[in-house]
């Protein structure tokens, strides 16, 4: 698998934006809808909201330089035991960066231009439960630290090694361990091997006829291990429910031993839920192995719609109403002006005349004869998902109250590209990196009266610190509201800027995003929605959750890993 | 933690302070005298808006009023308290919005641009104001929702700040003016400034809580909005001294809020200085200060002061300083969290932090007032003659008073006199302007303190305390830019000491003391008495050592001068003090006090036991009070009939022992310098 993905970017190797010899964007690969497609708008977009030209390049090394890789340095009794163990392990330089990060700009960045400090010396890959529990076993018998490793999609910095971290670091890849172990159709629930990568889980529950329906925008790559361990939320969670509401059962394994509940029951009161400790544990107390999970038969019918609203204050107030009376489709998301724009660059070349006549006919509707302004105009993107009457029964309903609102139907078309962009969005960080462009995503959840506060104040915060910290041209700060929930909405910010000329681009990227953090709080939005905390976000931790709060996690922390094997200092 | 955030507070004025380099004034009275009134106010005008506004008519923002969470909240619990009906209260909501309402039409601008610029040209030389200030303005009120902070002298002030900023095409304020008895009388005025975008909120509605939370979250939706730039006052009423007062923070602490509450990313606090070469209302002023009932200023009475329009009143001077960020002032001082976990429309009270936050930024915002605040020749011309009184020698007086123009420079006066002005010209300008209150008699200048010859003692003495408060309103303009090295000075000759802790322990004292009557910034006792020494020594004044502060030999002159330039504050507190000590009943309330004290100290006058005027403005009296309640020598307490105070005797004369074995006997003014 390691081979079919960048090891300086994000994604598969053969899925990324170019700009052909034309000068026009593509993006290659049959992998994607938009795979082989050619995007005549994009480049354009790039250089106003950018001020970025093609002719300014800055280019990654080709391959990792094997000679600047810290040396790996194992105790020699405890791969003396691991090779007892049969257990199969490699101390072989690539194998061990890849592991030694996740997706932070500042993770790719060391990766394009720079090296990372400290890296796993030894990676191995159990596979199964008693192998994990052998090599904790070891690990806390030689005193060597473990970090496991999922799908390495973090965005919190938290499978960066310690750099101070003296001991022998174990990178425990769980890939390996990626068994449907058994589906049980009276109840609805399987067990799966911890290591299963997303889409591979929906692919194999769907030959029994099932589905999770956890969809996070990473489910390619990530792992159901890091969901539970970060507390993950999927994008049809409407329906489905966060990771939260679709684990039953949880197996853990931790150097006191293994912890799991004796039954596998939607709901029990025997005191605090000990799944909460582990779920957004991030790696700190143990490894999960076997994870039950509820399914879901695969729905019937899905269907994809748009809305138009004229700004995004209307918008904002339609995803309230939605969420008030509790018809939010599988997924609801309402994207900004400039997040419209955005992903109006990334149209591809229509095919025909025909197309591109209707196109022409609904610009002109909507901005024409309905008045909305293009600079200012908003939309959202819905699914719809289950049997096929209903369907359109609740289709009916969503855009019923759009309506009220101001909101225009835009199609399906238009909602199905917004959600095909989140898979492909992560791919163009790495085009920007090429062209002196960095950007990052950052989220939180807030309550709903905050919503625009919030989301205006924010981005300001980011034009603001960008224009102190010498960025010269003006940033492209965008957001959307991704998730609505009773109380509140899930908001997922995008933020880019055009570096030249600065020098050092991820210091001052990282003080705007601390920046941008600060301001969230103070807006009354949440450290996090489902990134998770890592060591990114920690020095927050205290104010977030109290001091008693963080005393009650330490203390689970000293008793369950008292000499700190999981020791990749997340969260605490 | 306060003393650090403190001076960093402080840290950033001063350094405003030693970089100061101030704007160039114009004179937007000539482009009236050239063109047409009429076609200036049918101009064009479409001033400048705010990015974030959603366009919206007063009604409009009426009703979102109304409709608020915030309103219908105080309504419901109202409700349930009386027992009234939600409707009735409503309607009483409704009453108060109309009562207070602007609604602004373009119409009522257009009237008043081409009126007051009648009337303007008519009342005044020149209305001099700094462009790059308005520039300033036009810019950031395109950026964020502004408050407008004027000083206030005068009911002229927020008149023509209206029709400065629609003379520079920029959106007229909301302004908060505070209807006094006196001014809701004036109907037609009234209405018409209403329809201008002036609102009105009552002196005081401290029980009312509907009035309050409707009044609170008009400013606060017009903020929010950015429908217009809101105008409000500090000092809370026209100062009648032409002496900055104390800040109020009532509505400074409402549109801050929005920022807290993050309702708006950030907010501008614009500081403005009107200074008056001659105040429209100066006489008024005197009158009421001695507690002479002045006349209702009804709309009658304005038109009988058509008088007043024959009058000449010299220039005005407005700086508008530069816009202060909200969010800058409270970066690292305030943490907005604790906002996070109450719906944001249940009132708050704010916290310790809050509340010490707003009082250091009221403060603050008056301290720039001060500073760009113009000072004219005839300023420095009051100060120099009242402390030669009765009658003053012309040269002299050119003299001095060139003199004084280079002292108040070095400490940072923003005096305004043309380079090219020599000292002669300016004074006999300034006794031109101010001929009813002093003039030139056989080489000599006079107060015009003269009663009927044959009057009565009572007379004499009442009119001389006129005179002397009229001059006074013009010296008054300089003594927050003198008060740090005065009161060192002052300390200096009162500890009879040279130990800098002596002097610094006197001067701590006499700042407390003087706290209401002159502006520090609260809690830097420390620092201003090291700016008072560096100013001193700038001027050579006096020499510091690390344990000693002594005057320098040629220093005397300055020092005696700055001292005698507060003295009558010295002596009205000591008087007023005593009569408290000796005089006053065990429990009064203000009504009771004014009057009393005031007869105590008129029949010193009429004994020539006091040559201490100045001890008869009503403004010194309540101050003097006001010191003695923060030292604690005098409880307050509030019943139901307003507020009432009892004396400590003993503690009154302990305040006194330190002034009186302190405050040295009245030398005569050094004349010869």
């Amino acid at each position: 698998r390691q081979e079919l993905l960048k090891w300086n970017g994000w994604g598969y190797n053969d899925s990324k934006f170019i700009f052909n010899k034309k000068g026009q964007a593509e993006f290659t690969g049959r992998r994607y809808r938009l795979g082989g497609m050619v995007l005549p708008t994009f480049k354009e977009w790039i250089e106003k909201t950018f001020g970025a030209s093609l002719e300014h390049k800055s280019t990654s090394r080709a391959s990792l330089n094997v000679n600047d890789v810290p040396p790996s340095v194992v105790n020699e009794e405890f791969l003396q035991d691991l090779r007892a163990t049969k257990i199969s392990y490699s101390q072989d330089a690539e194998d061990r960066v890849f592991r030694a990060h996740g997706h932070c700009l500042h993770e790719i960045f060391a990766l394009r231009e720079g090296i990372f400090r400290r890296i796993p010396d030894i990676v191995v890959w159990p596979v199964c439960h008693e192998d994990v529990v052998k090599i904790v076993e070891l690990a806390c018998k030689h005193s060597v630290c473990i970090i496991p490793f999922g799908g390495g999609t973090s965005v919190s910095s938290a499978l960066e090694c310690p750099e101070e971290e003296k001991r022998t670091i174990v990178s425990l890849d769980t890939s390996q361990m990626n068994r449907i172990l058994w589906i049980d159709e009276k109840n609805l629930t399987a067990c799966v091997e911890a290591g299963i990568v997303g889409q591979d889980l929906e692919k194999r529950l769907a030959e029994s006829g099932f589905c999770t329906g956890h969809e996070p925008d990473s489910m390619e790559f990530s792992s159901l291990g890091g969901w539970v361990a970060t507390r993950a939320s999927g994008m049809k969670k409407n329906i489905y429910g966060n990771i939260e509401d679709l684990v039953i059962h949880i197996r853990m394994v931790t150097p006191r031993g293994i912890v799991e509940k004796n039954c596998q029951v939607p709901r029990m009161s025997t005191g605090p839920d000990i799944h909460h400790f582990i779920m957004g544990s991030e790696g700190t107390l143990g490894v999960v192995t076997e994870v039950t999970i509820k399914i879901r038969p695969v729905p019937e019918y899905q269907k994809y719609g748009s809305v138009v609203f004229p700004n995004f204050e209307r918008g904002v107030a339609c995803l309230r109403e939605v969420a008030k009376q509790r018809c939010a489709p599988a997924s609801i998301r309402l994207v900004d002006n400039a997040q419209f724009q955005f992903g109006h660059a990334l149209k591809p070349q229509v095919a025909s005349i025909f197309t591109s006549f209707l196109d022409g006919l609904k610009k002109f509707y909507i901005t024409k004869f309905k008045g909305f302004d293009p600079n200012i105009l908003c939309v959202a993107t819905l699914l719809f998902e289950g049997d096929r009457e209903k369907v359109l029964q609740h289709e009916k309903q969503v855009y019923d109250i759009a309506t009220k609102f101001g909101g225009l139907a835009a199609g399906e078309d238009n909602g199905q590209r917004g959600y095909m962009l989140t898979f492909v969005i992560a791919y163009l960080r790495d085009l920007g990196l090429d062209y002196y462009v960095i950007g990052e995503s950052f989220e939180t959840s807030v309550p709903w009266d905050r919503v625009l506060d919030l989301c205006r104040n924010v981005k300001e915060r980011i034009v603001r610190e960008c224009k102190e910290k010498g960025v010269q041209f003006a940033p492209f700060s965008t957001c959307r509201v991704t998730q609505t929930y009773d109380a509140g909405a899930c908001v997922y910010f995008y933020f880019a800027f055009n570096y030249r000329g600065i020098s050092d681009p991820v210091h001052v990227y990282e003080q705007i995003e601390t920046a941008a953090r600060e301001e969230i709080l103070a807006n009354g939005g949440s450290l996090s929605h489902h990134h998770g905390v890592g060591k990114l976000r920690k020095r927050w931790m205290k104010e977030s959750i109290s001091d008693v709060g963080l005393g009650m996690l330490r203390s689970v922390k000293e008793y369950v890993d008292p000499n700190n094997i999981f020791g990749n200092k997340n969260l605490l | 933690l306060r003393t650090v955030s403190h001076s960093l507070f402080v840290y950033s004025q001063q350094k405003e302070l030693t970089s100061k380099k101030r704007d160039e004034f114009e004179d937007i009275l000539e482009e009236r005298r050239l063109s047409s009134d009429l076609r200036y106010a049918m101009k064009c005008y479409t001033p400048v808006i705010y990015k974030g506004l959603s366009p919206c008519k007063p009604n409009a923002i009426k009703s979102a009023v109304l409709q608020s969470e915030q309103v219908q909240y105080v309504i419901k619990q109202l409700a349930k308290e009386t027992g009234e009906s939600p409707d009735i209260i409503q309607e009483e909501a409704m009453e108060i919005l109309d009562e207070m309402g602007h609604s602004m039409q373009l119409g009522a601008v257009r009237f008043f641009a081409f009126t007051l610029s009648k009337i303007f040209k008519r009342l005044f030389q020149r209305v001099c104001v700094n462009e790059e200030g308005m520039q300033r303005l036009q810019h950031a009120i395109q950026e964020h929702p502004v408050v407008l902070l004027p000083s206030h002298r005068s009911y002229i002030d927020f008149l023509m700040l209206s029709y400065l900023l629609y003379t520079y095409d920029l959106a007229l304020p909301v302004i908060a003016a505070g209807i006094g008895k006196d001014f809701l009388g004036m109907k037609i005025v009234g209405e018409l400034l209403r329809r201008a975008g002036a609102f009105f909120m009552r002196r005081s509605f401290g029980g009312n809580r509907l009035y309050w939370a409707v009044f609170a979250e008009y400013v606060k939706t017009v903020l929010r909005n950015g429908y217009a730039p809101i105008e409000f006052f500090l000092e809370g009423t026209r100062s009648r001294t032409a002496k900055t007062l104390t800040p109020k923070f009532g509505l400074l602490s409402i549109v801050m809020e929005p920022f807290f509450k993050c309702e708006v990313f950030d907010t501008y606090l614009v500081p403005i200085s009107i200074s008056y070469e001659r105040i429209l209302e100066e006489s008024l002023y005197a009158y009421e200060l001695l507690g002479v009932p002045k006349p209702k200023e009804s709309t009658s009475g304005l038109l009988k002061a058509r008088r007043i329009l024959s009058d000449n009143f010299g220039s005005i001077h407005i700086y508008v300083g530069q816009p202060v960020s909200l969010r800058t002032l409270a970066s690292g001082r305030i943490n907005r969290c604790p906002y996070n976990l109450v719906p944001r429309h249940l009132p708050q009270k704010p916290s310790v932090d809050v509340q010490e936050f707003v009082t250091d930024v009221a403060y603050k915002m008056e301290l720039l007032q001060i500073e760009n605040m113009v000072l004219s020749p005839w300023v420095l011309v009051a100060a120099v003659l009242l402390q030669n009184l009765p009658a003053m020698d012309f040269e002299l007086l050119i003299e001095k008073t060139l003199w004084l123009k280079g002292l108040t420079q070095t400490f940072g006066g923003f005096v305004e006199w043309p380079d090219n002005l020599c000292a002669k010209k300016a004074v006999t300008s300034g006794l031109a302007l101010h001929s009813n209150v002093a003039r030139l008699v056989d080489g000599h200048v006079v107060l015009n303190d003269k009663g009927k010859e044959d009057g009565a003692v009572e007379e004499t003495v009442f009119k001389r305390a006129l005179a002397v408060l009229l001059c006074g309103t013009y010296r008054n303009q300089l003594l927050n830019v003198f008060v740090r090295p005065s009161l060192v000075a002052v300390a200096l000759q009162m500890t009879r000491s040279f130990r800098r802790e002596e002097v610094y322990s006197c001067f701590s004292f006499l700042r407390d003391v003087f706290s209401d009557e002159f502006i520090f910034f609260p809690g830097i006792s420390l620092k201003d008495f090291e700016e008072g020494c560096f100013l001193l020594t700038k001027c050579d004044a006096i020499q510091t050592t690390q344990q000693e502060i002594y005057p320098t030999d040629k220093g005397s002159v300055v020092l005696s001068f700055l001292s005698a330039m507060f003295r009558p504050f010295l002596e009205g507190y000591q008087l007023i003090f005593r009569y408290l000590s000796k005089e006053a009943k065990e429990a009064f309330t203000e009504k009771q006090f004014i009057p009393g004290v005031r007869n105590f100290v008129f029949q010193l006058l009429e004994k020539g036991n006091t040559e201490c005027y100045e001890a008869l403005s009503s403004d010194t009296q309540k101050n003097a009070l006001a010191a003695l309640v923060q030292l604690g020598a005098v409880k307050k307490k509030k019943m139901t009939n307003g507020l009432t105070y009892s004396v400590n005797q003993e503690a009154v004369n302990n305040v006194l022992d330190m002034f009186g074995s302190r405050v040295p006997a009245q030398k005569p003014v050094a004349a010869r310098l």
